[in-house]
Parts: C-alpha cells; structure tokens; sequence
C-alpha cells in the first residue's frame, strides 16, 4: 500500500497552457497528471466537430501533449487521466495509439470511459419516464428536445478506478467531474472505500482544489498579486495525498507561482454554491469541515475534511440551439469619447429599429469604463478613448446579420475620432444554450475499456 | 477610538465566477480578525445594495468560519449566463473586484491590531 502519492494538474480547461503537463512531469516527481479540458459547453462545441469529422469530438491538443509526455511517463511509470475525451474518447484513444506507434512504444495501455454521452439514448430515456426537467428552473425539456446539440452524464470516480486497476497508464474519458480525475488515484491506490465519504470528500476537495490548474498556485490571485514570483513559469499545483485523507497542496521546486494559504482558499471558493453542499456523483463535500495549515514554502495541509453520502442522482449537462449573436466594436478618442460612444449606439439602434430588426437582446458596453463594474464605475471627467462594445442576440439569424453590416458605416455616417474597426464585419454565430438536469444513476451506465496498442 | 471608512479590499481579498446566471463571490479575510466585521458588515442586505443594477436577483451568503470567508451567490447577475450573455464580464470574474469596492465603517484600532 502507498504511503503518499503525487497528483499533478496539468490542465485547467480546454486552451490552458499547452505546455503545463509536460513540465509537471519534467520538473519533478508526480505519480498521477490529472488534465481537466471541459467546461459546461465544451461538449458542445466538441459534438459539432464530430458532426463535422467521425474522427473528431475530443480535445485536439491532447494528443500531442501525450506523445510529449510519452517517454517520460513510459520510465517514470506515471500515470495519466483526462476528460478531454470529449463526446469521442474512442477516437482520441486512437489518436493516441498512433503517437505512441510513431515512438515505436508498444504496449501502451490506454483506458477509456465510455456511457456518458446520452445523446442518442434521450427518446429512450424519455420513454421511461425520464424528464430531464431543467434543475434551474423547473423547465419541461420538450421546449428544447429539437434544439438539442449535446446531452452527457456527469460520472465520477469510479469508472477511472476501474480503468486505473485494469493497467490502464492514461485513462480517457468524456464528461467526468473535473474532481473525480484526482479522487480516481486515491481511491485506486489507498484502497478507499466508496461508502468511505469522509475520504471521498477529501478527494472531491483536493480535486476542486486542482482542477482549475494555476489558479490555486498563484494565477488569477487577488490577494496580492504582485506578491507572486515569477509567474511567466508559473508551476501547477500537485497534491500530495495521504491514505488518511490529508493532502498538501504544493509545487515543483524551482517554478514560479505561489501556494499559499490565500491562494488555496481562493480556489476553494471559486464557482461554488452553498459551501456545506458539494455536490459530485460521489459523496457530498462539507467545505465548512476543511482545515488549512501552512506546511513550509509553497506548501499547504488540507486535512479534516468531512463527507455524506452520494445523491441517487447524476447530473446531467444538455446543450441546446438558442438562436444567434453577434459582437462588435469601435474605438472613441478625445473630445466627448464618451458622449460620442453613446451617440454612436443610439444612431445604430434607431437604424436598426428602422429596419424592423428584432433582437432578444442588445447590450452596449463601454470598455475601459464600465464593462466590469457597471452602475459601480466612476466616470473620469475627461476620458482619452473608449471603446463601444456592442452585443446583439436573437432568433433571427438575418437580423443579427444586418447588425454586422450596419456596424462599419458609423465610421463614416455618426460622431468623429472613431477608429478601431478591424476584422471586417461581425458574423452571426450560433448560441448554444446550457440545459442542466438530474438523471437517476440507475438509468445509466458506465463503460470501461482497457486495451494495449 | 474613532470609526474609518475603507475599502473592503482593505481587510479582505475575493474570488468570483459564474453558476448559469448566478455569480459567487467569495470573500476572504486577510487576517482572521477581520472575519468577524465580515460577517457583521456584510449582509446580504448591504451587498445587495451594493450590486443595484448589476444582480437583479436574490444574494444568498454563506459562511465559512473554518477559513474566514463568506460565499455569496448573486442570482440573475450575468445577463442570461456564460454563453447567452452578451456582458464583456460573461463568467463574472470581475465581480470580486468589483465586491471589494463596497465601502465599510470601522473601528480603527481593529485596522491596527
């Protein structure tokens, strides 16, 4: 049985630094990388792929960021796990197995998780009785059943635990928690109990703490960012977990970045609801029961973590068509920058007004003065340049196009020192909307498959 | 001893994101005697206030003694959510900066400790 064992993140979403799984098992010792690459909408984005290409629908980086790693991870026997999957982990698989022919590496053995993707299953579903109301706002999901792009389960730990104990060396798989790519190891090397909540929890927990890549060592940090050394080299965070369930957040030596006790509380905070209630397919997390104790230099102990067990309940993320927008933008310099801004917007809505243009909506913003703080900006009394930003959003696919064209004539038809108008004219591009739901675990389930190239 | 008026950023720092058109905001004390004039300070209430025309919705707080924070989530703030929302700030990851703003009144010897 292990003592203690290193999960490293080497990816914090889908475009993170493409180079940060590679120096995590380059600069130091790690037993496990954990990349995370899916955000709510990502499996959209990735099902349009595949519609387009069969042999798409997954992270296209990961491949490549593989066969970096390959050589070291065959040596250091290191262990990878990932979602980026996406809605096609068989394809991503494959597209791993041909980087490893390519180092004539052998043998590689290579996991995949496969039963989240229910998009093709939803009629059936439906004929059981399922109804994937809207857990937001109670919503029928007959209102988008013909617009759906994309329907996955959120599975948890466990099918990686199976891949993990079948030899997989990189488990891939499509709509994973984030979190349950760092409980996975734990579980698989402490031998945890799944009705072990308290030990679940403290997985769920050092996983939340990772899966946002360097925004627990040092990146994104308010607390005082320029305190942080070095952040061009910024080293992602590892945890090193315990079989009693503590873990110290840390770093390789010699990268730049902080952890610290702020900087570790700040993630625990990110994006998350009623902090007694953390809710993943495997247990429920109590983040008011975590105990944060400063451990030496960029390093921090997490420990006293307690669990409840798991709802009957996955969660499940849909995706549906909701029409289109458009965004553009011009600059405004001095005199009135910002008198002329907003003349700028007024001339534009009353053409488009004149045009029997209808939109769900039409935002115009203000960058550099209010884009972030809103009612709350303070507007200097002179002002150098503005840039007018302006939204539109609507079911009407011409009339988010005719927003586009009608935007580059203010240059020569409104208000003067306007510039900035670059990229030609905004195209519409299709809203997809997010659409979470609950599903019974008892109507899913999940796939693992192991197999060597 | 008299009262001062600060900045919250001051005496606390905050992480912000997005949950579908719900922002969190949470808040932590930069020591931990300030988590108290937090929790007395800033009230759903006051935040509320504070974020008129920004969160159209309900503030729901929730603490965390354990490491001297506050969760708050701003309900209908971020104009429909991620990838309906046509704000430049779509994932509400200025709102923290934007929190830290809020102005207090406080004992001046606490500032001093």
């Amino acid at each position: 049985m292990s003592t203690t064992i290193r999960i490293a993140s080497g990816q914090g979403f889908w475009g993170d630094l493409i180079d940060a799984p590679y120096h995590q098992v380059t600069r130091g010792p790690v037993d496990y990388v954990m990349m995370d690459f899916l955000a709510e909408v990502t499996m959209s984005i990735m099902q349009k792929q595949k519609l387009r290409d069969p042999s798409l629908g997954y992270a296209r980086d990961l491949p490549g960021q593989i066969a970096r790693m390959l050589p070291h991870i065959m040596e250091k026997n290191i262990r990878v796990i990932t979602n980026g999957g996406g809605v096609n982990p068989i394809a991503c698989r494959d597209a791993i197995f041909r980087e490893a022919e390519k180092q004539g590496i052998r043998g590689l053995r290579v996991g995949v998780v496969l039963g989240d993707d229910i998009l093709d299953a939803i009629d059936a579903l439906a004929a059981q009785g399922i109804e994937l109301r809207n857990m937001e706002n109670g919503a029928d999901f007959a209102a988008i059943r013909a617009r759906l792009v994309s329907a996955n389960v959120y599975f948890g730990a466990f099918p990686i635990v199976e891949a993990l104990r079948q030899g997989a060396q990189i488990v891939i798989t499509g709509r994973t928690t984030d979190t349950g790519l760092t409980l996975a190891p734990m579980i698989h090397e402490f031998g945890w109990a799944a009705d072990d909540w308290d030990k679940m929890a403290a997985g769920t927990v050092a996983g939340h703490i990772l899966e946002c890549g360097g925004q627990s060592s040092g990146g994104n940090f308010l607390g005082d960012w320029k305190s942080v050394p070095d952040l061009a080299h910024i080293g992602f965070p590892i945890a090193e977990a315990s079989p009693d369930g503590s873990v110290v957040i840390t770093k390789h030596e010699n990268t730049g970045g902080l952890v610290s006790l702020a900087t570790v509380k700040e993630q625990l905070l990110y994006e998350i609801g009623d902090p007694r209630e953390y809710i993943t397919p495997d247990c429920i997390a109590d983040f008011t029961s975590i105990r944060l104790r400063p451990d030496g230099s960029n390093r921090v102990l997490v420990s006293d973590i307690k669990g409840r067990p798991a709802t009957p309940f996955y969660k499940v993320s849909a995706s549906y068509h909701d029409g289109y927008a458009a965004f553009g933008t011009l600059t405004y310099a001095w005199p009135d920058a910002l008198e002329k801004a907003r003349a700028a917007d007024a001339i534009l809505r009353t053409r488009l007004a004149d045009l029997g243009c209808v939109f769900d909506e039409v935002r115009s913003e203000f960058l550099g003065l209010d884009s972030c703080f809103g009612p709350l900006a303070n507007i200097p009394e002179e002002i150098n340049e503005v840039v007018l930003r302006i939204g539109v959003r609507g079911k009407d696919k011409g009339h988010v196009a005719r927003f586009g064209q009608e935007l580059a004539p203010l240059i020569l038809t409104g208000p003067p020192s306007v510039t900035g108008f670059a990229g030609g004219r905004p195209k519409p591009s299709d809203v997809i909307a997010y659409w979470p739901a609950l599903i019974p675990k008892t109507a899913v389930t999940p796939t693992v498959l192991v197999e060597e190239n | 001893m008299g009262r001062k008026r600060i900045r919250l950023i001051e005496i606390a720092h905050a992480r912000s994101g997005d949950k579908g058109d719900a922002g969190n905001v949470g808040v932590i004390a930069r020591e931990d005697r300030f988590y108290p004039i937090l929790v007395q300070e800033l009230t759903p209430e006051v935040v509320k206030k504070h974020f008129e025309g920004i969160c159209l919705g309900d503030v729901d707080r929730y603490e965390l003694p354990n490491i001297g924070a506050l969760n708050f989530i701003l309900h209908n703030t971020l104009g429909g959510g991620g990838t309906v929302s046509l704000k430049n700030d779509a994932q509400g990851k200025t709102l923290s900066s934007a929190m830290l703003r809020l102005e207090i009144d406080i004992d001046e010897q606490l500032l001093e400790g």
